[in-house]
């Protein structure tokens, strides 16, 4: 089989790779790129740990053919802070112990940030919505919310800062 | 009565214990840079991946994997023939005994295969598409057999065998004949049968509850790399990175020092990952190949081939007098051990009644191996079961006499001194502090509206200490570095930290704590029985004991006075009285910077079997509403309440509660092996298998109620596992209030809901 060789970008880098027709996203961001922040918990979309944003839609990484991201944006949890600044929903998941094992958290977090990049003020029935289609199995879920809505929050006030 | 006793009114004045600084290894695992067991790569790596049986149960007349070694690309294939048999030997994982005989055919088919995913060989190639196309080639003559899946079938004579050999223990006399019985045991206090005839009421109901899957996030991994000389390296996501070398080290009939076991980040374990399935195949694949052998398990496979806990039919009968008091409990559990005996049953059996101060008392339970998967630990395994039953009835018995079931549960509870049916005499336990918070809490007054209804339940578990060593470096700046042995499952090392800063009385930043791996630190038992914050604990205290002596007499030098004229006070060394003299006080960081002129490195060590662990009792209330139309029930308002001794980092302890208790949620309501006649898993998935996500739960609230452990340093209990044992019951006490329909089958899906409603012919006046 022929590889594909697909120009894109990831986490605002431009980036080269070859991959199988058949290959997914994850497998490439994983196996090739060494962007492990990325978990595979199902391989059919149910789980949400591999969630990425593909120019501006959250996906599971793992339901992506990986040359579909040819041309496009990928934004990966490795890129989700800015140098040595956590984005407010990493600071607010450390601060509220928002995780416990932590493999599914790269996975929400990315899915928190893309309902606050849409709707910085969601109510708890939101977020709950918004996330469910990232498992979690360690928290039930209650210190996720309570620190994505303290995020909302920060980001909120930030905004009328400025 | 226990009370919850004041943190000062224990050990005054602690500073760290308690706090709730960020984990310190959380910026890792909100970055992506930590690494789980899937994560880590070495070069020339092979893939391995597992030939699953596609039969429930089967002899395999042969197997030919010429085929697949032909293969372009493949470098190994091992099966049955690639393990030494062993001999039945039982030793302890995690809460539960293990049998190197049943292991080596667990981990791979050798007679039979006996549960659909069974593993019967394994390959290692270049691909992931190389491997998969060589496990079709490799070509397995299977002769089907009959199977059994469900418990009660597999107890009835008959029933097609398993294991032709296996007779029944805990029999007098034993069987003459084979079963699907493995063990029967027993627990007993006082005379039932007079406890009965004392009571005004008496109930008795037949319970059935489904296999539940651990459901883990990351999946089993691992990475093996056999060197030519006969030594190993294992990274692996486990609960216990020295329990999996001593049984690979076994199963693969190597020197235990020979084996290096690294654990990574765990996703999860909950109890699942305390036995071994991927490592010993690797491991020989490695051997057998000469390259770094990685393997990972789909989805699918978790659900076939690794643990869930057992499914179970119960029935209890309880007794009590018309004012409340209990006067007997009988119980017979009849557990599923999946393929090989083994299941929770024991604890089960002593779970059962525990939470209260019964006279009589009765359990009887059978172990019995049917053709699923071998159970693994579950969160309290067995208890949730038992508790489930024990707990509904109670319920029952409660309203039957119209008396409030906190009342109920007042009037019986164990407390400090109770004789509990399964042996020991209670020490100081704060089931009763439960109640009284339950029936205080805001939630209890709540108002509720039509088709609602509100349930309580109580639940206990053991929890364990065990075999721990723990090590403390001073670093030379007077920073400190802890290793422990447990994988931090959930927060443990914060916890860790806290406890060692607390000791040597030092800045929480100033310390940091790490995993181990198998050949830098002494034996550890795992991750597992509430066991990791108690032990290390336990095991900190001392070593920190240690170095506080070793600064001590460092500072005596210095000082060039006796080493008893010195005294460790708020992390600094000072003169022990005005007689030792006037000196100025040393830091850790002072001693630690002139170590090198007053003896050297400075360290301290705890290698120790940590006792006087000491059980955890709570009491949830939860709130459901049932739609007529569906029968879904939901979650409106769920509380916890538990003893946790100490609360070392409150959040994770309240993370504990509310993880524990959504996992009983979906246990109550949702999840559930389903197997069809052909004894195939027909819901391998987290789309089937029906896990609940954000939108299905509310807030969880919790109370930590602190009835300090007399035995342990800090008054640790251990908290990780009493939360998923009284959800069941918590929430079909709800739903019987809600609708007048006690449901003594779990899950209490919406398909049963409704078929129950639509019998009830739509009377939903129930009793809450």
């Amino acid at each position: 089989m022929v590889k594909h060789h697909v120009s894109t970008t990831v986490n605002g880098d431009p980036v080269e790779f070859l991959c199988d027709p058949d290959q997914t996203l994850l497998d490439v961001l994983r196996d090739v790129l060494q962007l492990t922040g990325s978990k595979e918990g199902c391989a059919s979309g149910d789980c949400g740990a591999c969630s990425v944003m593909l120019d501006d839609r959250l996906v599971c990484s793992c339901l992506v053919l990986a040359p579909e991201a040819a041309g496009r944006s990928v934004e990966t949890i490795e890129g989700m802070a800015d140098g040595e600044e956590l984005h407010p929903l990493q600071e607010k998941f450390l601060e509220h112990a928002a995780l416990q094992c932590g493999i599914c958290t790269p996975g929400i977090l990315i899915a928190a940030r893309a309902l606050l990049d849409r709707n910085p003020d969601p109510s708890e029935t939101e977020v709950r919505y918004w996330l469910a289609g990232n498992l979690c199995r360690c928290t039930g879920y209650d210190k996720i919310v309570r620190a994505v809505m303290h995020a909302a929050a920060d980001i909120r006030a930030d905004l009328r800062g400025h | 009565m226990a009370t919850a006793l004041k943190r000062d009114e224990i050990q005054p004045a602690l500073k760290w214990i308690g706090t709730r600084p960020v984990r310190p290894d959380g910026v890792d695992k909100v970055t992506g840079r930590a690494r789980f067991g899937a994560d880590l790569s070495l070069p020339g790596m092979l893939v391995g991946k597992v030939l699953r049986s596609p039969h429930a149960h089967a002899r395999i007349r042969s197997i030919d994997v010429s085929k697949a070694l032909a293969l372009p690309g493949v470098k190994a294939v091992v099966s049955r023939d690639d393990f030494q048999d062993m001999a039945s030997e039982f030793v302890p994982a995690g809460e539960m005994l293990i049998n190197y005989r049943d292991m080596v055919r667990n981990i791979m088919a050798r007679e039979k295969v006996l549960y659909e995913g069974h593993a019967v060989a394994a390959v290692a190639a270049t691909s992931d598409k190389i491997a998969k196309q060589a496990l079709k080639l490799i070509e397995v003559d299977y002769e089907i057999l009959p199977h059994v899946i469900d418990v009660v079938e597999a107890m009835e004579r008959g029933a097609p065998l398993l294991h032709e050999d296996l007779i029944t223990a805990g029999v007098e006399p034993p069987p003459t004949e084979p079963s699907n019985v493995a063990k029967r045991v027993e627990f007993a206090i006082g005379d039932t049968a007079a406890g009965f005839a004392a009571a005004d009421i008496v109930i008795e109901r037949e319970f059935t509850t489904k296999p539940v899957h651990q459901g883990y996030i990351e999946t089993h991994a691992c990475l093996a790399s056999w060197s030519e000389d006969g030594q190993a390296e294992l990274w692996c996501t486990t609960q216990g990175q020295f329990i999996v070398r001593a049984h690979c080290a076994k199963l693969l009939g190597m020197d235990i020092s020979r084996l290096r076991v690294t654990p990574s980040e765990i996703g999860g374990g909950f109890g699942g990952k305390t036995v071994v399935y991927l490592e010993p195949l690797a491991l020989a694949l490695s051997r057998k190949s000469r390259h770094p052998v990685k393997m990972i398990m789909s989805r699918e496979e978790i659900f076939k081939a690794s643990g869930p806990t057992s499914g179970a039919h119960v029935w209890v009968k309880i007794g009590a007098t018309r004012d409340g008091r209990i006067t007997a409990g009988e119980a017979v559990l009849k557990y599923q051990a999946g393929a090989f005996q083994g299941s929770p049953v024991q604890p089960g059996c002593m779970a059962a009644f525990a939470p209260y101060d019964l006279e009589h008392v009765k359990v009887v339970g059978y172990d019995v191996v049917t053709n699923r998967p071998k159970v693994a630990a579950y969160r309290a395994p067995g208890a949730p079961i038992s508790e489930f039953a024990v707990e509904s009835v109670v319920d029952e018995i409660a309203g039957e006499l119209g008396i409030d079931p906190i009342e109920l549960r007042l009037k019986n509870a164990a407390k400090e001194g109770t004789h509990a049916a399964y042996g020991p005499r209670f020490g100081p336990i704060g089931l009763i502090a439960t109640l009284e918070a339950a029936k205080a809490h805001a939630h209890y007054q709540a108002p509720l509206g039509p088709n609602q209804g509100r349930g309580v339940a109580s639940g206990f578990w053991f929890n364990i200490g065990g075999e721990t060593s723990v090590t403390i470096n001073i670093n030379e700046d007077g920073t400190v570095t802890v290793v422990e042995g447990t994988p931090d499952i959930g927060g443990s090392r914060a916890s860790v930290c806290l406890m060692a800063a607390e000791a040597l009385g030092v800045d929480y930043e100033k310390v940091r704590t790490i995993i181990g791996d198998t050949s830098s630190l002494g034996f550890s038992f795992l991750t597992g029985g509430s066991r990791a914050t108690f032990s290390n604990g336990v095991a900190v205290k001392q070593a920190a004991d240690a170095v506080i002596k070793e600064v001590c007499a460092r500072a005596a030098r210095i000082w060039e006075i006796p080493e008893d004229a010195v005294k460790w006070e708020d992390g600094r060394a000072v003169p022990a009285g005005s007689n030792a003299g006037e000196f100025e006080p040393l830091s850790l960081a002072d001693i630690a910077r002139m170590a090198g002129k007053t003896g050297g490195p400075i360290a301290g060590h705890a290698h120790l079997n940590a006792q006087g662990a000491a059980p955890s009792f709570a009491t949830h209330l939860a709130d459901v509403e049932v739609d007529k139309e569906t029968g879904r029930v939901t979650v409106l308002r769920y509380t916890v309440i538990q003893d946790a001794g100490r609360a070392v980092h409150p959040s994770y302890v309240e993370g504990q509660y509310q993880g524990g208790a959504v996992q009983g949620i979906g246990w109550a309501l949702n999840e559930e092996y389903i197997y069809g006649p052909d004894g195939r898993l027909q819901n391998a998935g987290f789309l089937d298998y029906r896990m609940p996500v954000a939108s299905d739960v509310p807030m969880i609230d919790t109370v930590i109620v602190e009835v300090p452990n007399p035995r342990h340093p800090y008054g640790v209990r251990g908290v990780g596992e009493t939360p998923i044992v009284p959800p069941m019951a918590a929430i079909a006490n709800a739903v019987a209030a809600a609708t007048g329909i006690r449901f003594t089958e779990l899950p209490m899906s919406p398909p049963k809901v409704l078929k129950a409603l639509d019998e009830a012919n739509g009377a939903g006046n129930g009793r809450g």
